[in-house]
């Protein structure tokens, strides 16, 4: 009999949530980490001396509260503080804020135009529609619309009746989301320039499209899913920064029981037949297991640890195919002082919220110019917040850390990544800022800047993609990452994927976690 | 920030309650004193003064405005003279209500609007095509509502029929004044140029306190407009814009406005719908409820109680049954300090809304949730000649 019931591979959210909800049904589990902490993409680092900073992943959007509330994380220390606005700076001074605040964010949305005010609501509500149409989908395994087995059919059924449910119009309109561009779909609600852009910018992060680019309506949706299930204030920050997720959920699986080891980097998932029956560790060390379960991304799981000789060809060729194209980078800067807007002077509530550099469409479709002829965007878009302006622990009593998303840093980038590319990427970034904030390059004590290159080679996600793969249509529900292997198995028994490269994808969602333990506890 | 409107260089000097609540984004009065008993009682003894300026308002101008707006609203607007006013509910393709207000004809091609909800992206989508021109000018014009038998007399003995409007001089300056209003009685409200507020309300406060005139807030319009029947929106229907599901949408016929629904006009939004459903009669009425004193003061004396009844009117959905079914639900009630009743509109399946039928009401007693006798009567609760003579 192996020592454990299943062995994870890598100790990203993910991977921790799987063990977490396998250990709580009684499994026996192992979860290998490569790095000395878990966390994965989702961790806090003191990258300089008193500024801690989520290196990676920088919000909480789309955590399951299921996961939340079935994992107890309060109890494990998470607390996921509201992200109360966005500021959108724009070049002559003014600037688009989205508040909370209903009267608030109407009036200011008036200030722009008064029928963008009121198409907001209905878009609003459209866009909630729209989720609870797609959310069960995201609950459940994916059925293959392609099998002709009776539970693939039955499932294809209750979908299918979910659908039709739904009525023509609003039909009509998730097929809309799921086809057009995203400025197209805005295009269609609202006239400002600025807000157009902002709310585009979501339909664009992590994947390597424009604004423009047919099928990214539907991303913007994805992103929009946090606000479903009564959650009022779905875009938060979690004290103590993203790491304190992974903490959260690791110290969730430890105390079911599950056994947590870093700095054990898997080289190869030993196979036997077609049976996955454990790993081998670098160093030699053997682990044997009735399960593996891989967190890591698809192409590093079956082209990397499991190798194509024991897979089918076809298989094969699908993961090959699957799109990475890593788009985003980070700039992580720890400030004397707050950045100074020109359009909003001083330390106003605006700071607590996220700041978005998204002028016009024009403004990212040209930024996404750059990067598809594998260039560095001049001008980025990028997407702010200032964590401790919402949680002072992050940096020393009065100096602050801050938080930049920045895209498009293509993976590929003509000439590859070199440390002067790297820099010339932070001062694009910082350059750009300090056109809205004049104070900045005289605040900045530190800059860390974090390249698609250097997220593959940290924590291991093929290309640098931040959703271990494109949410782009053509990888997503039953085509992630496979046809036919969608359902968190693979061709091999004995092995299951759990991270976001399965459906429903990335987002510090943990969903792939949780859907594949259920899909193995189901399996038996 | 929160608006404030032009008034509130004086409501806020006023307001010894500091009870304020919103309104379309405005900051307004719940009410001036400390309680807001009295002002209630202005209403229907001499007069009040509300600040209704938070209402939006548009202008809606050219040679095919009465065409749009007729399109627009359910009644028919093409016949409304000029000097009239409307008050008329709008809905979408489905016949589900939209919003309810009122339309005044200013002169042949100019009239306006007034309603809760934003309403000019509406507006000007159906304006497409035509010779109508929409201004909002919910900001620009100040709006006073003077409401109570001492009305007339405060101003000047105005000589206005119901449902018209026309233009006065008010502390000299020009304003228009319409017969209309939220509270049932008799009453004007007035509608002037933001920059004259101010000068208005002085005018108004001087000639009105000695006629026992008093500023009036929300909580005490809320219990005149339950004993008028008047539905408010959010709180007595769902408007079909904020439904989240069809369920939560109404027709005009399920608010009791099929009076107001003209199936003679050709084309308006909503008409065919409208037209299936009253051919088929609605499922839904909205209708008055009396709850009986009896019953209440049987349920308190069981615990050993005095009947209880709220001081201010509240708007949660209440259930209210016939035998052990659910026959529907009250969506505001409260206690008319006039009548002595405890009243509540409420919907009812239409089986059970016929005016005399006897239901249950479900109240909470000392933490324990029991039924109270109520009857379907007609609304409105309370309505003094006075209003249209």
């Amino acid at each position: 009999m192996p020592k454990y019931d299943a062995i994870i591979i890598g100790g990203g959210h993910n991977g921790l949530v799987c063990a977490a909800y396998l250990a709580r049904a009684g499994k026996k589990v192992l979860v290998l980490e490569r790095r000395e902490r878990v966390g994965g993409a989702a961790m806090t680092e003191e990258v300089f001396p008193g500024f801690r900073f989520s290196v990676f992943s920088y919000v909480v959007s789309l955590l399951r509260p299921e996961i939340i509330r079935d994992l107890e994380l309060p109890r494990h220390g998470l607390h996921i503080l509201p992200l109360e606005s966005t500021i959108t700076p724009l070049d002559n001074g003014d600037y688009l804020g989205q508040w909370n605040d209903h009267d608030q964010n109407r009036r200011e949305l008036a200030r722009h135009s008064l029928r963008d005010a009121e198409a907001y609501d209905e878009f609003g509500l459209m866009l909630h529609q729209m989720a609870r149409a797609i959310k069960p989908m995201l609950a459940m395994a994916p059925p293959d619309p392609a099998a002709l087995s009776f539970g693939e059919l039955t499932a294809m059924n209750r979908l299918a009746e979910h659908f039709r449910a739904l009525g023509a119009k609003r039909f009509h309109m998730l097929h809309k989301l799921l086809t057009m561009s995203s400025a197209d779909f805005l295009d269609e609600w609202f006239e400002s320039e600025v807000l157009k852009a902002t709310k585009s910018a979501s339909g664009i992060i992590g994947t390597l499209l424009g604004p423009r680019s047919p099928g990214t309506a539907y991303v913007l949706l994805h992103h929009y899913m946090g606000e479903l299930d009564g959650v009022f204030r779905a875009w938060g920050f979690a004290k103590g920064g993203n790491g304190a997720v992974s903490g959260a959920i690791a110290g969730a699986a430890q105390a079911a029981g599950a056994e947590i080891r870093t700095g054990a980097t898997v080289a190869q998932v030993l196979v036997k037949g077609s049976r996955a029956i454990g790993v081998v560790l670098e160093g030699g060390e053997e682990i044997r297991a009735s399960l593996v379960v891989s967190g890591a991304d698809p192409r590093r799981t079956f082209l990397g640890l499991v190798g194509e000789k024991h897979l089918p060809d076809e298989f094969v060729e699908s993961i090959r195919r699957f799109r990475f194209r890593g788009a985003s980078a980070k700039v992580n800067l720890a400030l004397g002082e707050l950045p100074n807007f020109t359009c909003l002077p001083g330390r106003g509530p605006h700071l607590r919220g996220a700041i978005s550099i998204s002028p016009s469409v024009e403004y990212l479709e040209r930024a996404y110019d750059e990067a598809k002829y594998g260039e560095i965007s001049r001008r980025p878009y990028m997407d702010i917040v200032i964590p401790s302006m919402i949680d002072p622990a992050m940096a020393p009593p009065g100096k602050h850390v801050m938080s930049i998303f920045v895209q498009y840093a293509p993976y590929h980038l003509n000439g590859g990544w070199t440390d002067a590319r790297r820099e010339a990427l932070g001062d694009a970034v910082v350059d750009t800022l300090a056109q809205y904030a004049p104070n900045l390059k005289g605040a900045i004590l530190h800059r860390q800047v974090v390249t698609p290159a250097d997220i593959e080679r940290i924590v291991g996600l093929a290309e640098g993609n931040i959703f271990q793969g494109e949410l782009s249509l053509q990888q997503m529900f039953f085509l992630r990452p496979a046809p036919a292997w969608a359902r968190y198995r693979t061709p091999l028994s004995g092995l299951y994927q759990c991270g976001a490269g399965t459906h429903p994808g990335g987002g510090v969602m943990g969903a792939s976690g949780r859907n594949a333990a259920h899909a193995i506890l189901r399996a038996g | 920030m929160l608006m404030t409107t032009p008034f509130h260089e004086r409501t806020s000097a006023l307001c010894a309650s500091h009870a304020w609540r919103r309104w379309a984004g405005y900051l307004v009065a719940s009410s001036y004193e400390l309680s807001h008993e009295r002002e209630y009682h202005a209403i229907r003894s001499a007069a009040a003064l509300f600040d209704v300026s938070p209402l939006y308002k548009y202008l809606v101008r050219g040679k095919e405005a009465a065409r749009l707006l007729d399109h627009v609203a359910t009644r028919n607007i093409r016949n409304l003279q000029v000097g009239q006013v409307a008050y008329t509910p709008w809905c979408d393709a489905a016949g589900k209500v939209l919003d309810d207000g009122t339309i005044a004809r200013l002169d042949e091609a100019t009239f306006r609007v007034t309603a809760a909800e934003p309403n000019l992206r509406w507006l000007e989508e159906n304006a497409r095509g035509l010779d109508a021109s929409i201004e909002d000018v919910s900001e620009s014009i100040a709006a006073l509502s003077l409401q109570g038998p001492a009305s007339r007399a405060i101003l000047d003995d105005i000589d206005l029929k119901y449902f018209r409007l026309k233009d006065a001089k008010l502390g000299g300056i020009p304003v228009t004044v319409s017969r209309t209003g939220y509270t049932g009685d008799l009453g004007y409200e007035i509608w002037m140029e933001k920059k004259s507020a101010l000068t208005v309300w002085d005018a108004l406060i001087e000639v009105g306190t000695p006629r026992g005139m008093t500023p009036a807030g929300m909580l005490a319009l809320d219990v005149a407009r339950i004993e008028a029947g008047l539905m408010l929106i959010d709180v007595d229907y769902v408007p079909a814009r904020k439904a989240f599901i069809e369920a939560q949408t109404s027709s005009p016929y399920e608010l009791d406005l099929a009076w107001a629904v003209d199936l003679k006009k050709e084309r308006f939004v909503g008409r065919e719908a409208l037209a299936a459903e009253a051919a088929r009669a609605p499922q839904w009425r909205f209708v008055g409820i009396e709850i009986e004193w009896e019953s209440l003061e049987r349920l308190y004396a069981e615990v050993g109680l005095a009947t209880r009844v709220p001081g201010a009117a509240w708007r949660t959905s209440v259930p209210i049954y016939a035998g052990a079914e659910q026959a529907g639900y009250a969506s505001s009630g409260g206690w008319s300090p006039l009548l002595k009743k405890y009243i509540a509109l409420a919907h009812l399946r239409a089986a059970h809304a016929a005016p005399g039928t006897q239901l249950e009401i479900e109240i909470t007693v000392e933490h324990q949730r029991k039924r109270a006798n109520a009857r379907v009567v007609k609304k409105p609760f309370f309505d003094p000649e006075r209003k249209r003579a």
